[in-house]
């Protein structure tokens, strides 16, 4: 259902971000991406929807090739992959209705995105959404007057809104405290599971990424260099993706859930 | 036992010092010969004080009758610079998005536009008040239009220096939705910046106002006329007045100015 085949990235920079990264998932499934910064993982997620522009390399979503689209064929295409950001990118002086029907904006036409005029049907969606996150009254609320971890609830359901068949994560956990970072994974979780879609996380907590993803992908320097459960994430793997450390106290022991 | 010898500071080296010292003696000397090549009438300035107060006694008491002929006079310049900052702020919008470096569609369009802008503040609102008045002859129009043409730069300026300093991940977010460039104009960009476009909107029309009154001089328009004609006829009771209530109307805009913009933050 979806797959990147050797990806390439190298900006005007000349930094070398992604060195032919391939990946397949052919399941709804929570793919959760481990890396050191500069590893090359908000890049990958980038370079899946086009906000950054791949060197080489494709992109496929069912069998849509994404990487060669441009004009209206590419928004189409980035209206199908719902994403959500480290820092929210919530439009802070917009309310939180607006927020949530900015993920239409691929639906709806400029004049009607200016008055705001959303069809029924979209504001029904968002009414039921927000309050399947919890933030049930919160549609007129103001987004820079909300918590971390209701931004993030918006963040989702904007994404969702989308009627996404992917959703790109990065690092949605690492501005907010270890509860509600659990429970806002949990709620990816969940919501993915829900609608059928898979969810791929880039994610620097290794304990949450272990917890939640159904597959861990790990990259060093561009290059993806371990695919597999999470169960087999050992010591060696992480060395391999952040490089030598004591490990033993990072990954969840194998022996704790066995008892 | 051996004696601490104290550490020894000083803020400059010798050379440095020796360098201060040498610029200050140039300016020294331009101030010197600026005050001599000007051509200085020594008694006109002896004089000054005695013609000051001389002129203050022609100017006492303001003539408060006056104000009949005043108040539709400032009526005008009030709307002169209310018009003017509208015509500014619907012309200067477009500009700014084109002057802006992160919504310039080419940099051709951005020199295009960065020349307008420095142009039109370039030049003294006085001077674009003497060619509007050949175009549109004297009086209310050349005055909008000469005050347009000031504040036109004034803003697209201002504006599009807050478009460059947006958050951009707000705009990654909503060109991620699928939305086209005019879309993720509106949701993306405009939120941010409209705070600034209301607030420079309200400084600007609270600067027009300063001006307008004095654009008259070169009749376009405004009290500024009025102003002239009665020094011109050496009716300095009513200057004066004239001098007040456009004191009072300027602390008036300028606290609206100020109240309306502690609003917005």
């Amino acid at each position: 259902m979806f797959s990147v085949k050797n990806l390439d990235k190298t900006y005007p920079t000349g930094q070398h971000a992604l060195k032919g990264c391939s990946l397949d998932i052919d399941n709804p499934q929570i793919v959760a991406i481990f890396g050191p910064s500069g590893a090359g993982k908000s890049t990958l997620i980038r370079c899946i929807n086009r906000l950054v522009e791949p060197s080489s390399g494709e992109v496929f979503l069912d069998d849509l090739e994404l990487t060669g689209l441009k004009g209206k064929d590419l928004h189409n295409a980035r209206r199908q992959m719902g994403m959500i950001f480290q820092e929210y990118n919530l439009i802070e002086r917009l309310t939180v209705m607006e927020n949530v029907l900015s993920g239409r904006l691929g639906y709806v036409g400029f004049f009607n995105a200016m008055f705001r005029r959303f069809p029924q049907d979209a504001v029904d969606e968002a009414f039921s959404l927000l309050e399947r996150v919890g933030l049930k009254g919160y549609h007129n609320q103001r987004a820079d007057a909300l918590s971390g971890g209701q931004r993030q609830r918006v963040g989702i359901v904007r994404a969702l809104i989308q009627h996404p068949k992917i959703l790109l994560v990065d690092e949605p956990t690492s501005g907010l405290d270890p509860k509600t970072a659990m429970i806002i994974m949990q709620l990816i979780k969940d919501l993915a599971i829900e609608k059928g879609i898979p969810a791929i996380i880039n994610i620097h907590d290794v304990k949450l990424g272990q917890d939640y993803a159904d597959r861990i992908i790990g990259m060093a320097d561009g290059v993806i260099v371990f695919d597999g459960p999470p169960s087999k994430v050992t010591a060696e793997t992480l060395t391999m993706i952040y490089g030598e450390e004591d490990w033993s106290k990072t990954i969840r022991k194998v022996e704790d859930e066995e008892e | 036992m051996t004696e601490i010898q104290p550490a020894i500071w000083k803020r400059f080296s010798k050379k440095q010092s020796l360098e201060r010292y040498g610029i200050e003696f140039v300016l020294l000397l331009i101030f010197i010969w600026a005050t001599q090549s000007v051509d200085i009438y020594w008694p006109f300035v002896t004089d000054a004080p005695a013609q000051a107060v001389d002129l203050l006694h022609r100017m006492t008491p303001p003539s408060v009758v006056f104000i009949k002929a005043i108040i539709p006079s400032m009526i005008e310049t009030i709307n002169i610079a209310t018009l003017s900052t509208i015509f500014a702020v619907i012309l200067s919008f477009p500009l700014a998005i084109l002057n802006a470096r992160n919504t310039t569609p080419h940099p051709i369009v951005q020199m295009v536009a960065r020349v307008i802008i420095v142009t039109s503040r370039s030049v003294n609102e006085l001077v674009w008040g003497l060619i509007f008045v050949v175009f549109f002859g004297p009086g209310v129009v050349a005055g909008v239009a000469a005050l347009t043409m000031r504040s036109l730069g004034f803003m697209a300026k201002l504006v599009s220096e807050s478009i460059e300093e947006i958050d951009h991940g707000q705009v990654e977010a909503m060109r991620a939705t699928g939305a086209n460039g005019a879309k993720v104009f509106i949701f993306g960009v405009l939120p941010q910046v409209m705070p600034i476009i209301i607030g420079t909107s309200i400084f600007r029309w609270d600067i027009n106002i300063r001006q307008s009154s004095v654009i008259g001089l070169v009749g376009a328009g405004g009290i500024g006329i009025l102003l002239t004609s009665s020094m011109n006829m050496f009716k300095w009771q009513n200057v004066s007045m004239i001098l007040i209530s456009i004191f009072v109307v300027v602390l008036a805009g300028e606290y609206v100015s100020a109240t309306v913009r502690k609003k917005l933050t």
